[in-house]
């Protein structure tokens, strides 16, 4: 079923981002229970359903427009958003390989790959764009091939170099990340980038789930929902552009918070890269404001509980302590037992 | 669990009286990309048995076109080499599981220092195909015994030349780890692949000259060793499963239709890290810690005491 793409709207100043019913319909609400707690929530990315969001590797949906286009403006101002560290190379070409391969096949409509040996004919009808390149040739690329590529799909990637039985977050393109920076993380160990994470490490998660990532075979990925909530469709939500979305925080009222607040869904996705043996970890973000997600009673009543019942560090470590009890208070009229 | 791949055997290649190269081609379609120090497990259609051997991929692994690996016929072999030596034949089918990498080159070493025993070059091909694409800096030690197990010596002397360093154990000499890594520039890292006994001392004599623990890696090709018969119970539906003494315990379970995660089948990745409830284990992994083998095994290599049963959590 071909995707339909939604004309351009912004995850900035007016903030037009809206989702269709389509989209509301397929978001991936994050809560199979009524409370939250940390576990290691991975499992095997097997194919889903025609039409979810697990149904293809990278996940193209309506916004694609609009989402590509907000990644464009913030390279334009901060072009450390894509970092490549020296023996990174091979990695950022073997993510090129799997997106182009699995955006042409999943969508041929939109993208088309022609490969005669290293001779590559990459097509994009969406931005218009028909490249000729030599793959393993940065030159014969407008830019650096992770970059080329991630301009050009929705969701931001981490690769990180395996060794010493670690995981290291050595390259990515990531301009849209949930309160965290790839300029601070670079380099950083897989234990080190999860440091501020409350509670999770005494429960051994990390341990856990260290171990499970280092064994990710070629073509066996893995994913997993992560998921925060964040004030206006605002994408960028970077911790070098704190000064502008941080005080949004302050801004809801019983009035606007179901406008004004979303339920920001990570769903993380974990390959093995066949050449360079790194992991490539993409971060595919969905967002949906409150007052679309009541549309569906049973995730409006759930939410409810979630955020009601959330430990208060978990609420700090993701920000959400300024406002939740606000959206708890707005979400309560949507959960029959504690209304009545 | 991945599909497996379907091979056939393009050709084979006889390089010493112990050493056979063969080179496996996509029945259909490609086969997967791969990287250096990736292997293999090869299905082997041994009559009543289903064994699956790991074998290092020793192809340029720019050029994925076909998968080689070298077997070396192994005296106590449970059946495996002794197959893949006797019984198959160019134009057989094979099936493949996909590769998987527990002995990369480090991204960070400046300079690569690879030491090689016998049939342990393998890994190492793969590696010089890779370095030298780098343009990266290395040098390859082959300990081995000439006209048996000094595999593609001739071929390796004459394209690494001076990098190049052989130790041919039948003309009396001998590898002196000592001098050979002492005194390495900081930022060189030390690769073995080859037997037990070579692997310990390349540890120990790194660790007595100064050399940090990350910057020495080592893969044992050691697969499961023959032991003596037992019997498996599995907890949740009380069912035996006899496991004869060249069966792994392992194979048996897939034998009797229990898929256990795995990929070293050596008893070094953790994968297939199964817990026991009661029995008596012969642990002969190098993995699990002493806490943790109080109650849990790797049935890749362990297996219960002669004539025992052994209760798995399964």
């Amino acid at each position: 079923m071909p995707v339909t793409l939604k004309p351009l709207e912004s995850y900035r100043d007016d903030f037009t981002f809206r989702n269709s019913p389509e989209a509301i319909a397929r978001f991936p609400f994050p809560f199979p229970e009524d409370q939250y707690m940390y576990s290691v929530n991975i499992e095997p990315a097997t194919p889903g359903a025609p039409g979810s969001i697990y149904e293809h590797w990278f996940d193209i949906d309506e916004h694609y427009r609009s989402e590509t286009t907000e990644r464009a403006k913030v390279l334009q101002k901060d072009p450390q958003r894509c970092i490549v560290m020296p023996h990174m190379h091979e990695a950022c070409w073997d993510t090129l390989e799997v997106i182009m391969t699995h955006l042409a096949a999943d969508y041929p409509e939109l993208f088309r790959l022609t490969r005669d040996g290293d001779q590559w004919t990459w097509e994009n009808h969406v931005q218009d764009i028909r490249q000729s390149f030599t793959f393993g040739d940065a030159d014969t690329l407008p830019y650096e091939p992770l970059e080329y590529i991630g301009r050009q799909v929705q969701g931001d990637f981490a690769l990180l170099d395996q060794r010493d039985n670690d995981l290291f977050m050595d390259a990515g393109i990531v301009t849209g990340p949930a309160d965290w920076s790839l300029a601070f993380d670079a380099g950083m160990s897989f234990k080190q980038w999860h440091s501020p994470v409350p509670m999770a490490h005494e429960l051994g998660v990390f341990d856990r789930a260290l171990k499970y990532l280092l064994n990710i075979q070629v073509d066996r990925p893995v994913r997993r929902l992560n998921w925060t909530m964040t004030i206006n469709p605002r994408l960028d939500t970077s911790s070098e552009t704190f000064h502008e979305w941080g005080r949004e925080r302050g801004m809801v009222t019983p009035e606007n918070v179901g406008r004004l607040v979303h339920l920001r869904v990570e769903l993380q996705f974990m390959a093995r890269l066949a050449r360079s043996n790194a992991l490539m970890f993409s971060i595919r973000t969905y967002l949906i404001s409150l007052e679309e997600l009541v549309t569906n009673p049973a995730w409006a009543q759930r939410l409810h509980r979630v955020l009601r019942d959330l430990p208060q560090a978990l609420a700090d470590y993701k920000g959400l302590s300024r406002y939740r009890q606000t959206v708890v208070d707005w979400l309560r009229q949507y959960d029959p037992e504690a209304a009545a | 669990m991945n599909p497996l791949l379907d091979v056939e055997v393009k050709t084979i290649r006889q390089l010493t009286p112990l050493v056979r190269e063969f080179t496996f081609a996509a029945v259909d379609g490609k086969l997967p990309r791969f990287s250096a120090g990736s292997h293999v497990q090869v299905h082997l259609p041994v009559p009543g048995r289903a064994l699956r051997n790991a074998y290092s991929l020793l192809g340029d692994p720019s050029e994925p076109s076909s998968y080689r690996i070298a077997v070396r016929l192994q005296d106590d072999s449970r059946g495996g080499s002794r197959f893949l030596h006797e019984q198959v034949k160019e134009g057989d089918r094979l099936q493949l599981s996909p590769p998987a990498n527990l002995f990369a080159p480090s991204s960070q070493a400046r300079h690569h220092v690879l030491v090689a025993g016998g049939i342990g070059i393998t890994p190492f091909l793969a590696y010089i195909a890779e370095l030298e694409r780098r343009g990266a800096s290395f040098e390859l030690h082959y300990a081995c015994r000439g006209g048996l197990t000094d595999a593609y010596r001739a071929e390796l002397a004459e394209r690494l030349g001076e990098r190049f360093h052989a130790y041919d154990a039948a003309a009396g000499r001998r590898l002196d780890l000592g001098e050979a890594l002492a005194e390495r520039p900081l930022g060189s890292h030390v690769y073995v692949c080859g037997p037990q006994a070579l692997i310990d001392d390349v540890r120990e004599t790194a660790a007595r000259l100064g050399w940090a623990d990350k910057r020495v890696h080592w893969e044992a090709f050691a697969a499961a060793e023959p032991g003596s018969p037992f019997v498996a119970e599995l907890a949740s539906s009380g069912k035996r499963i006899e496991v004869p003494g060249d069966t792994s315990l392992l194979e048996a379970l897939e034998q009797a239709g229990v898929e256990v995660p795995n990929l070293c089948r050596g008893g070094v990745c953790g994968q297939c890290t199964t817990p026991f409830l009661k029995g008596e284990v012969e642990h002969r992994d190098s993995y699990l810690s002493e806490e943790e083998r109080t109650t849990a095994l790797m049935p890749c290599v362990s297996r219960g005491r002669c004539g025992s049963t052994l209760t798995l959590d399964l």
